[in-house]
């Protein structure tokens, strides 16, 4: 028989498989002989990953971009760009873009970045193509709902992206989408049409999240392969896990937040404005609060925070053990402290509220809850570095950018510190300091976790390598221009220059700041150039990277690594392989590392392994 | 040449999905009424009684949980003349329900509470509202499900189905009663 027949026989018996094991009645039959079937409305959770990764790269460059453009502003208030004029026409009249265009870039830098790029293409990518292979899966538990979760991504994005050609521009009141700003046409050029298509959007958003997590979920707790208890589980999956709760519990509140707003907006009610004055016309509005927003509106918020670090967590302690050579240290206190930041993430939303009036009594108990998960999160630092502490390391790129995790986890989280104190709060609101501070721990860290994890599994994705002296270049310029952009914002922020300002150069007192933006800018444009180079890489990788020539190329102990390097749909052509172990032993007995597929010897069985 | 070994599965996918999108759709209305508790609390909460016939549309839903679980018996005991008569009643029960809603709707617009009225009043739009496209989601399902019992080729014979749609069923029926106690309790 040539290969070609036997890949084709292969793939019939897979398709044939698998429908029986999903039963007749799942309609999630396979039919991978067409184009559309099998990269387009495809079924497979890997291709499905691929899917959101490509989107999620095509709209961090479209975000990252917006933030060169405003930086521009930020950085060169009294300057002109004429070329600026024949990219966004009348947004940048002159040369210089418009008040409300900043705003209309820095709302959508916001919402494509934490949405769109570090929610779903972090996640979405991560959890599709791990969730199955390292639990021992065939596929997602629904593999219809999971293509209907990217679908309804991309016309989320789809939605999303046209709001940028209306003739109002998109969105401009901030990616949190405050009221009255949002609830208003009238109050600004940003609050109409382009307000619509952004709750419209979010709202196909937040039903792609949910169909994805209810499928994480569901998979992870019922189709794990024979011997992968619980406690067997990588840590990745466990990371997936928690992240798929706080989805499925916090987003449904957020999309309640926006039913009332869309009401507010076009169904002359109430339940955010109150005694408003439009061009001196007073409205009908009474009775309503944007602070009721406001908490539904951080009820998602806050756990959104981690909705986008805890992917990136468990990728980074998968990844920081296979290149040190060595067991994660303190699996279940990793475990443990990922629970809690859970259970916290729900009780700490209105730590974002501090100047709204809040009950100063209320205050103090928010402090406290936030404060508190400082310690499972200190837990989680500890355990990385003790994890590589004394380890045989091997500085892959995808080690690299594991480290750089760790390294901006600890500065974000540290200044979190400052700023789950009310006193201090208070002061430091809506200043840089909070600028720099989300931007290094949800921000360039969470981007490290997913560098990380492209450069790790790029070989299990696609059969190839990344180029190595790219991306080397890539991690360095990022790391050290990330610190030269954020650091420096955090002086500004105590200084008192406040965020979403267009022209601070107005004030005297923020002047004294303008060659320190004016730094940051440059960087920025830098930083942005090696983000470009990577994604350079990661195509032209696709299709040109060097071959992967065996199936485990990071002698790694987890199961996606017993499939073929191509995996067809369906991921093992045979059984599926049974797991005996936890996935971490790495320099055990003698050996270099041993797989959880290894059966126990009768010596560990007698440690009670 | 190797066969493709069976998928060790727990419970059916598509019940484990649905218990969790269960207590995803929880999480809204409880959004909904969390925000509906802090309004209350605030000055110039408007006080009215809920129109009488959201209290009969409560009867028909509870009487369509109590036809679907029948009907899931006689699906599962193969006396598929009487399942066919009990998802055709539980059908026609709850687009009746959806239609009682309405007519609340209607009365409610006629008597002056409008949806762009006080606060209280828009809160019971928004939130009846929402739990009825919820409501009309399982009417969808169980219109499938009277399509595919008529059906003369039937494919298989898995229950699942319609026990997916019957724990979607109740699900909504318990809803709608949490919603019409607090509804009744916090006006």
């Amino acid at each position: 028989m040539s290969n070609e027949a036997t890949l084709h026989s292969q793939e019939a018996i897979h398709g044939a498989a698998h429908a029986h094991d999903h039963g007749h009645d799942d309609h999630h039959e396979h039919h991978e002989g067409g184009f559309i079937s099998k990269y387009v409305f495809s079924l497979d959770h890997k291709t499905i990953a691929k899917q959101f990764l490509i989107t999620g790269i095509i709209w961090a460059i479209i975000g990252a971009l917006f933030s060169v453009l405003f930086r521009l502003q930020l950085g060169f208030p009294d300057a002109t760009f004429p070329w600026l004029e024949s990219i966004l026409g009348h947004w940048a009249k002159g040369g210089r873009i418009t008040p409300e265009a900043y705003y209309a870039l820095v709302t959508m830098h916001g919402t494509i970045l934490v949405f769109f790029v570090l929610t779903a293409g972090l996640s979405g990518t991560f959890s599709n193509l791990l969730i199955p292979l390292q639990v021992g899966a065939r596929d997602m538990a629904s593999p219809l709902m999971n293509c209907m979760s990217y679908w309804a991504f991309f016309l989320a994005s789809i939605v999303m992206m046209s709001s940028l050609f209306v003739q109002t521009g998109p969105a401009s009141g901030g990616w949190t989408a405050y009221p009255p700003l949002s609830a208003l046409g009238d109050a600004s050029i940003g609050s109409k049409i382009g307000m619509d298509l952004w709750l419209i959007s979010m709202a196909l958003f937040v039903v792609s999240q949910l169909l994805g997590g209810l499928n994480y979920i569901s998979t992870i707790l019922n189709m794990r392969t024979k011997g992968m208890t619980m406690t067997k589980m990588p840590l990745t999956i466990w990371s997936f896990f928690f992240t798929a709760v706080l989805g499925v519990l916090s987003f449904p509140v957020l999309l309640s937040g926006f039913i009332l707003l869309l009401f507010d907006r076009h169904g002359g009610t109430s339940f955010y404005l109150s005694d408003l004055f439009v061009a001196g016309k007073a409205l009908s509005n009474e009775g309503g609060s944007a602070i009721l927003y406001q908490h539904l509106f951080w009820f998602l918020g806050h756990p959104e925070v981690y909705i986008i670090i805890l992917p990136a967590m468990g990728m980074v302690s998968e990844i920081l053990a296979v290149n040190s050579r060595k067991p994660i240290f303190g699996y279940l206190a990793m475990v443990g402290s990922m629970f809690a930041i859970v259970i916290l993430a729900f009780l700490v939303w209105a730590h974002h509220m501090f100047v709204t009036g809040l009950n100063p009594f209320l205050g103090a108990f928010f402090v406290l809850l936030t404060l508190l998960i400082a310690v499972p999160s200190a837990i989680k630092v500890f355990n990385w570095l003790t994890t590589i502490w004394r380890g045989n390391l091997r500085f892959t790129p995808g080690m690299l950018f594991s480290i750089g995790f760790v390294s901006t986890f600890i500065s974000g989280g540290l200044t979190g510190i400052w700023l789950g104190n009310s006193s201090i709060d208070i002061h430091l609101h809506d200043t840089y300091f909070v600028i720099a501070h989300f931007h290094i721990v949800m921000g360039v860290s969470a981007f490290f976790g997913t560098f990380a994890g492209v450069y790790h599994w790029f070989p299990k994705m696609f059969g190839r390598y990344l180029n190595n002296t790219l991306a080397y270049i890539h991690f360095w310029t990022t790391l050290i221009g990330a610190y030269l952009i954020f650091w420096p914002m955090h002086y500004e922020g105590i200084a008192g220059m406040p965020r979403r300002y267009y022209d601070y150069a107005s004030w005297e007192s923020f002047k004294q700041f303008s060659d320190l933006n004016q730094f940051i800018s440059i960087v920025v444009i830098i930083v942005f150039a090696a983000q470009l180079m990577f994604v350079f890489n990661f195509f032209y990788s696709i299709f040109k990277g060097r071959k992967v020539t065996t199936t485990n190329p990071w002698s790694s102990t987890t199961l996606e690594w017993t499939t073929p390097i191509n995996p067809g749909h369906g991921n093992w052509p045979g059984e599926i392989p049974e797991v005996y172990r936890w996935p971490y032993d790495y320099s055990k007995n003698g050996k270099d590392f041993v797989p959880q597929t290894v059966p126990l010897s009768p010596d560990e069985e007698k440690e009670g392994h | 040449m190797d066969a493709m070994s069976l998928q060790r599965k727990k419970i059916h996918p598509h019940k484990y999905s649905l218990w969790i999108a269960m207590g995803s759709i929880t999480m809204m209305f409880i959004g909904f009424t969390s925000a509906y508790v802090v309004k209350r609390a605030q000055a110039n909460w408007f006080t009215f009684d809920l129109p009488v016939i959201f209290w009969i549309s409560t009867l028909v839903i509870l009487a369509s949980s109590v036809t679907i679980q029948m009907a899931v018996k006689q699906f599962r005991n193969r006396n598929m003349q009487r399942y066919k008569q009990l998802i055709t009643l539980t059908a026609v029960l709850g687009v009746a329900f959806a239609v009682c809603q309405w007519i609340g709707f209607k009365q409610m617009n006629e008597s002056g509470l409008r949806l762009n009225g006080p606060a209280s009043v828009s809160f019971i739009y928004v939130i009846v509202g929402v739990h009825l496209l919820h409501v009309m989601g399982g009417v969808a399902a169980l219109l499938i499900m009277f399509g595919r019992a008529f059906r003369t080729r039937v494919r298989t014979y898995s229950a699942v189905p319609i026990e997916v749609a019957a724990t979607y069923w109740h699900f909504v029926d318990g809803l709608w009663i949490y919603l019409l106690i607090f509804l009744s309790i916090a006006r």
